[in-house]
């Protein structure tokens, strides 16, 4: 694609290109260079802040705590919220008013509400109307938090996903006199779920980043917050933010890279429908002609 | 506050996004790489490490104070707009760089066959394009935005989430304080999200 936008350098082109490049890295490397200054200047640099992270007790301490919490969160945010948002993603094309109407709001309402939100009035209300102890009540806030959100986000995908569906596929099974509940469930989840997984891989990046709300706002002790106690204890503010910093960015570049690669094998095996819904495309999707396509004479 | 973060951060995510999308596609190789790399970087590190580090780390540590050395609300809030634009800059460059591929290939064609150069094609036949079929997604990162700035309570601005916070812990109707809140960013998010939606179909490039 990129070479569409500009001609095969030609000498003149290449000579412009290296005094660019020439140019680009100068720039970087003064930007860099102030970094190094200022960080050796405050004494950033100095190996005995760098030292605890070759060593076991900053990471059995601090950080793989930390790290255990955050994926803990992580994957119970994920186990509810896939089941939760499939209820409501279905539920959001039912054939009913008095289903889908609920759902559609409550799925609006809480995908235009921040997480953060979520979280600060889950853990005021576990505070007051639950007896959840205070050391508990952090996770709890930021699980129901994350659930509420991605159940939501969720929901949409799911129903993207069956929409995105042949209508073919409903239609026949229909006329094979299945139910509609044998149509949802032998023939479009099922396609859907092929169709869904690289967005739902991604949609877990996005819960595993949003843990760390939790960790400043609400005490959590995920990986943000124990490097808080660990800088506090070592006095080494930016190194800690760098390997927590790396410690994130790998998590997340697997997971992304498993969903690219996701997407781009179910892309290549076209059997089913070939349709694959990227990361983008969720929210892209609008709901015009929901009602209706699974409509009468299903019981026959 | 929260508006104002918006849009602040709005405009400079969407500044040095198109910047970091023109890198990404530009003939430079280095630069291409910076972009590539800038992006996949800033994409996966929560924006909370990014805020808190704003805060702790380029305040206190590398002294950078955004003109504002003693007044720390204002320090805080643009800190707050460095951070939340350097982390929103890489979903719009994400966004346009889709964009720019969705310009028939014809279009930067001819435009090459006229004698026009990189920068000139860019600027003039693609972008232009681009930008306008990017405008849904674009929405939808402006939306992500308005609900990102609740982050900047991490570091003490005084926008929605702490607000929320203070009040919920001060008074008794938590459920209350609550819905309005919500509420408000629905009023916030709605509206952006339907007249975005009705400018992107309204400008969509016919073909």
């Amino acid at each position: 694609m990129t070479s569409v936008l500009y001609d095969a350098p030609g000498p003149r082109a290449k000579r412009r290109n290296v005094i660019l490049s020439v140019v680009f890295i100068a720039a970087l490397a003064l930007v860099l260079w102030w970094v190094y200054r200022t960080m050796d200047d405050k004494g950033q640099l100095d190996w005995a802040l760098w030292k605890p992270f070759t060593e076991s007790e900053a990471w059995t301490t601090y950080l793989l705590p930390g790290l255990v919490d955050t994926l803990k969160a992580a994957a119970l945010s994920m186990v509810i919220a896939l089941p939760l948002g499939a209820i409501l993603g279905i539920a959001r094309m039912s054939d009913h008013k008095w289903v889908r109407v609920p759902a559609s709001v409550v799925v609006e309402f809480f995908r235009a509400i921040p997480v953060l939100l979520l979280m600060l009035f889950a853990n005021e209300f576990f505070a007051r109307s639950t007896d959840v102890t205070s050391a508990d009540r952090p996770l709890y806030a930021v699980v129901t938090g994350l659930v509420l959100y991605n159940a939501s986000v969720l929901a949409e995908v799911v129903r993207a996903g069956i929409l995105s569906l042949p209508k073919g596929q409903g239609e026949a099974a229909q006329a094979i006199g299945l139910r509609k509940s044998q149509i949802m469930s032998n023939i479009l989840l099922p396609q859907a779920v092929t169709v869904m997984l690289p967005a739902i891989v991604s949609q877990l990046v996005v819960i595993v980043k949003d843990t760390a709300l939790g960790g400043v706002m609400l005490g959590f002790t995920e990986l943000l917050n124990s490097r808080g106690t660990l800088a506090a204890n070592y006095a080494n503010v930016v190194p800690s933010f760098i390997v927590v910093a790396v410690i994130f960015i790998v998590l997340n570049f697997l997971l992304t890279s498993f969903a690219s690669w996701l997407e781009g094998r179910l892309r290549r095996s076209k059997r089913g429908t070939g349709a694959v819904l990227g990361a983008e495309d969720v929210d892209d999707l609008n709901a015009a002609e929901v009602g209706g396509t699974f409509g009468t004479g299903a019981d026959k | 506050m929260t508006v104002k973060l918006t849009v602040f951060s709005g405009v400079g995510s969407l500044v040095w996004g198109t910047l970091l999308a023109a890198m990404r596609v530009s003939p430079v190789p280095l630069m291409r790489w910076f972009g590539t790399a800038y992006v996949n970087i800033v994409r996966n590190i929560p924006l909370t490490v990014i805020i808190v580090f704003t805060s702790l780390g380029l305040a206190d540590i590398f002294g950078v104070t955004m003109g504002a050395p003693d007044d720390f609300a204002l320090q805080g809030f643009r800190l707050a707009v460095l951070g939340l634009a350097a982390y929103t800059a890489a979903f719009v460059c994400e966004a346009l760089r889709s964009g720019i591929n969705t310009v028939p290939v014809g279009q930067a064609e001819a435009a090459r066959a006229l004698g026009l150069n990189f920068t000139q094609v860019l600027s003039l036949i693609v972008l232009p394009q681009a930008f306008r079929s990017v405008i849904g997604p674009l929405a939808n990162v402006l939306i992500a935005l308005t609900k990102n700035t609740t982050v900047a309570a991490a570091i003490g601005v005084a926008e929605a989430a702490l607000l929320m916070k203070e009040m919920i812990e001060n008074e008794a109707q938590t459920l209350l304080i609550g819905a309005v809140f919500a509420f408000g960013f629905v009023v916030l998010t709605l509206p952006t999200g339907l007249f975005l939606g009705w400018l992107s179909k309204r400008l969509a490039v016919k073909r």
